[in-house]
Parts: C-alpha cells; structure tokens; sequence
C-alpha cells in the first residue's frame, strides 16, 4: 500500500494512487502554462508574468483589455474543446472496450458536421447572405451529434447493445454522413463550402465570452457526472458479464455513457467545429501516464486534451502568420509525433 | 438444502432451445461441476443461473427467492461468477482488478473502505498475489491471472461462486493449483461452487456432485462414484471408455478409447 493514500472514514473512503495524483498535478501545471503563453503570443507578444498579472488584476490595463477581450475566451474555448473531446473518447473506448474508439469515428462527430455544413448551405440565399444568423450553427451541430447517437444506439439494438454492434453501425453511419456532408457542399455555393471546411477542420477563431458561457456551464455540469460514471466504466472494462456478475444493468449503463459521450463531443464541436484526433489520442496518451483506471484516466485525458487544442491553436497562430490555419490542423501535426514518442518509450 | 435451483427452466439462443424445461437442485456448501460435451448448454446453463442470460421460461432460485426479481446488486453479493476467458484491459495492476470485486458494496463516497481492504487483501492471500499486487495483468502468466480473476470473485465476498471453464488453456500444474484453491474454500470457508470442468478425472477427484448435461437436460447427478461410469461417459460424450478407479484418489477414472499406440493391453477385454 506504499503507493498509495487511504482515505477511511465513517462518510467516505477512498485509496488514491499516489503517482497518477502527481501525473495529474505535473499535467494541471503544464495547461495553465500552456494557456499562459498562448494567451501571451499574438500580434503584440506579452509574457506569462505579465498575463498572470493582468490576470489576476494588478497588470497593465492595456494587457488586461488585450487579453480578458480578446486572447481569454478563445485559449478558454480551445481548452474546454479539447478537454471535451478527450474526456468524450475516453468514455467511448471504455463503453467499447476498444482504444481505436473515437467520436469522430462512430459518427458523432460526423453527424454535428452533417448539420452544420447542411445550416451553411440551407439556410444561405444566392448572394450567399445567411438567412439565420449565425449563432444558430451550434445548435445544429450539437443536435446533429445527438441524432446520430440515438440512430447509433437504435440501430444497435438487437436485445441490448454489443460493443461489437455499436462500433459497426457507428462506422457505417460515419461513412454516411460523411458523404452527405460532401454531397451538400458541392451543390451548394461555393463559399459556403469554403466556410464549411474551415468548421470541419475545427477552429476557435473568433470566439468570445459568450462561446465561454454557453460552454462552461455544460462541461463543469457533466463533471459530477464523470464521477459517477468512474467505477462504472472500470467494472464494464471487464466484460458485459464479469460487469453483470458484480451488479450492473449493462445495458441501461450504456445508454447513459453513450449519451454523456455525445454530450461532451457534441459541445465541444458545436463551438470549435469538428476538431480531429483529439478524442482518439487524448485518452491514449493519458493511459501511457495514469493506466487504464478511469479514476486517473478522466483528469489526465481532460487536462491533455485541452493542452492539445490550446497548443494546436497556438501554432495555428503563429507558424503561418500573418495566415490563420484552423487549429484542427495541427491536433494531429502535434499529438501524432507525441503518441509515437511515447509508443517507442514504452516498449 | 439447496442454494440454486432451477424451475421449469427453458433456455434458448434465438429459436432452437438448449435448456428444455429443467428442474436442478445446487447443494449448498458443496463442490457441483457440470459436465457434458461440447455445445451441450452446460455454460448457457451455468450463465443463467448467475442471470447473465434471462430464461425463456422457468426460473432461476437464489435461496429461495426468483433471481430475476432482485436488484442485481443485491444478488452480486450473494453470488459471483467468472466467466470464461476474461480480459483485463492494458497496463491494470492486479490490485486494480482485484478491487472491482467490492463493485456491489461501493458508493461514490465510500470506495476503499476498511472491509473493503480486508476483502481485498484476504483474497490476494487466498490465491497468494499478496506480492504480485502492483503487477499489470497482462504480464501476469496464465496461472497468475486466473489466480487473479478468482481473486476478484472472491473479494466480492459472496457464499456462491460460479465459474466458466476455470483451468481452460492452463497447463497441469496450474490446473491442479486453481482447483486446489476452490478446493480449500470450500473446505475452510464452506462456499458453494459451481464450475463447468472438462476434464472428467479431475472433475470427479474434486467435485462432490456431478452434473451430467445432455440432450437439453440433466442425464444423470449425484456424486462421482456413484454415477461415474462407462455407460454415462458412452450417452453424454458418445465416447468408448473403460472407468477404474483412481490408483492414487480413489475417485473414478476414465480412460477414453480411440485410435493410437498401443503397447500392451491391461485390463481392457471390450477393447481387445
């Protein structure tokens, strides 16, 4: 027991493991640090003290203007996207006890893409003006993700729900909307199309505080719901019968997981668009870290994920300035050469 | 006195039945192994009484009372089973796994709490992991990690466990070491237990009753001396056999027949 902390008394108990604990601290740091310089680096360059003073209200009020306007909300939204994602795949490689799982694999993601370029492309008239404003796409995108889960676990359904089943209809489906979202950018106008490509590569350009506040209070929402959801998907680790032999309704269990899942995907792609990889590599990463307990693999996954997308969009800033690439490019450019380092270190 | 039993019970796989209408009695605080070959439903059967499969018809009985009609919950703390062939996801830690037997006494609040330690801890000693605790599963040997699995059957601190095939794909040795395990349970702590065994010579040196499936129903029960013999290993696996006594247990013995070498004849004028 040298690795660990118990906690025991008459309201609670809990052992915690003292390495993941500290995993988890070293990771919190390195995303508040992430965020620091990203907030820092931009057309007028500030450096991590004066943004912490700014910050915390004793800096330059020139700054604090810069970075509460402007820099704040967009590293706030990147880092909650990329939490999102990450907690959201690693919920679904648990529910299918798979680590190739990922939203954007079973048509989740696809489905929010579907409706958003679908928004675009209805809803624009032929000098290309919007005939709803704008603010109406998440929406869309996050009802599109729901449609497909509950199509995903309808469509599954054969006297409950294999894992096998899901994932197989949830490719099929990807493969689906995939092509209807091809099929609604050709016919429509083509700048709508160009527009739609930059939202399914996913991108935080020009987000303010009220992206922050329409996602800030979901994402912390679902977050008692994670904790309810860690010794769940432990046992499901295990098997549908080992997990009904200890006493879960798997079946009903993987409604629930399945919906949390979208809830989180579906929030982050509504406002980021469709950023890519993050959901696959996020949790992947954080097992290599904190092992494959989600009581340590939620946190790790989340704080990863949005170090990911804040560093993506960071890059996506600077390396090709003044030109902005959508930060959904670089998830992968970065996480890629990331998760192949720690493959080749782990063997 | 019976712990499980089964009653006018009906299994089925889409529309072919396995099970036919079944009435079984599971004595309590004894060793049951189920044989039969393969296919004949011994594991469907052994899956619905741990109610891992709902019954077409019929039920299944939990000390007396309807399996289906309780909180699952309730029941993984009378009852535990290990399926066949489990798997462990990457990088688990023995502990880990072992832990996740405590699934039925845990809240969000109460996750390690001292019976639970101790229910975790007397399992790693009872299946001796006690210093394999901080060791992936994966890198476990066979052995070791069905040690492992039981050990997580056992930290679920039920009176009845149910095991699928436990020594399927483990050598002699191990064979021997995880029966002598349940063997020692039963004998220390009385827990009942029900398996599914392949091996009929080890199925009747350890178990105190025999379940014979066949034919969608039980052929013959009872305890292995009684009931063992050529004409039951002849109807339940259509096989050939001579059946003596063990030179070493005393417990019934069978010696399949079929082709091989042959390099002297003892004892076997049917077969000469």
């Amino acid at each position: 027991m040298r690795k660990y902390w118990v906690l025991q008394r008459k309201s609670f108990s809990y052992l915690i493991d003292k390495k993941t604990t500290l995993a988890i601290m070293v990771l919190s740091i390195a995303s508040i640090a992430a965020m620091l310089i990203s907030i820092g680096v931009g057309d007028m360059y500030i450096a991590p003290w004066d943004v912490f003073t700014a910050l915390i209200g004793t800096g330059l009020d020139i700054n604090e203007l810069i970075i509460t306007e402007f820099r704040l909300p967009r590293v706030l939204v990147a880092f909650i996207a990329g939490a999102s994602l990450a907690l959201s795949g690693a919920i679904l490689q648990g529910v299918i006890r798979n680590p190739l799982a990922s939203p954007d694999m079973i048509g989740i993601t696809g489905g929010a893409g579907f409706a958003a370029v679908g928004f675009l492309t209805m809803f624009s008239d032929d000098s290309n003006n919007l005939l709803l404003s704008i603010n109406y796409l998440p929406i869309f995108a996050f009802a599109g993700a729901t449609v497909v889960a509950f199509l995903i676990y309808a469509l599954a359904w054969k006297n409950g729900v294999t894992p096998i089943r899901l994932i197989l209809i949830g490719i099929g489906l990807m493969a689906l909307f995939q092509a209807l979202t091809t099929l609604m950018m050709l016919i429509g106008p083509i700048y709508r199309a160009s527009q739609a490509t930059v939202w399914l590569t996913g991108t935080v350009y020009g987000t303010s505080w009220k992206e922050v506040k329409a996602m800030l209070p979901w994402f912390l929402g679902m977050l008692p719901i994670l904790i309810l959801l860690v010794r769940r998907l432990n046992i499901q680790g295990f098997g549908d019968d080992l997990a009904m032999g200890a006493g879960i309704a798997v079946h009903r269990e993987r409604f629930m997981l399945l919906m949390a899942c979208t809830a989180l995907a579906g929030s982050a792609v509504a406002f980021a668009g469709a950023i890519g990889f993050v959901g696959l590599i996020g949790p992947h990463i954080a097992r290599r870290i904190t092992g494959s307990s989600f009581g340590g693999l939620f946190p790790a996954s989340a704080l990863i994920g949005g170090i990911m997308v804040v560093l993506a969009d960071l890059a996506g800033r600077t390396v090709f300035s003044p030109l902005e690439v959508p930060a959904g490019v670089f998830t992968a450019a970065i996480g890629a050469p990331y998760f192949i380092y720690l493959l080749f270190k782990n063997q | 006195m019976a712990v499980l039993t089964t009653s006018n019970l009906t299994l089925s796989y889409g529309k072919k039945p396995i099970i036919d209408e079944l009435n079984l009695q599971i004595p309590k605080g004894k060793i049951t192994v189920f044989i039969g070959s393969n296919g004949c439903g011994k594991s469907t059967l052994l899956r619905s009484m741990a109610r891992l499969l709902q019954p077409k018809t019929g039920h299944v009985l939990l000390n007396g009372k309807d399996i289906a009609k309780r909180s699952t919950k309730q029941v993984a703390k009378e009852l535990a089973i290990l399926p066949q062939g489990p798997a462990a996801p990457e990088g688990l830690t023995v502990l880990q796994l072992v832990k996740q037997g405590r699934f039925p006494y845990q809240s969000w609040l109460q996750q390690w709490s001292a019976e639970d330690e101790k229910a975790v801890m007397n399992a790693l000693r009872a299946t001796n992991l006690l210093s394999f605790m901080e060791t992936p599963v994966d890198s476990l040997s066979g052995g070791q990690r069905q040690r492992a699995w039981i050990a997580m059957t056992l930290a679920q601190g039920t009176d009845t466990i149910l095991l699928d095939e436990p020594t399927t794909y483990l050598d002699m040795t191990h064979q021997v070491e995880i029966l002598d395990l349940l063997f020692e349970l039963n004998e220390k702590e009385q827990r009942t237990i029900v398996m599914v065994l392949h091996d009929l010579n080890l199925a009747c040196r350890y178990a105190h009753h025999i379940v014979a499936i066949q034919d969608k129903t039980v052929y013959a029960q009872g305890a292995p001396e009684e009931i063992m013999n050529e004409q039951l290993v002849e109807d339940v696996f259509q096989m050939p056999s001579t059946v003596i006594p063990d030179p070493v247990f005393g417990t019934p013995m069978c010696i399949p027949y079929g082709k091989g070498r042959v390099v002297r004849h003892v004892n076997t004028p049917q077969y000469a």
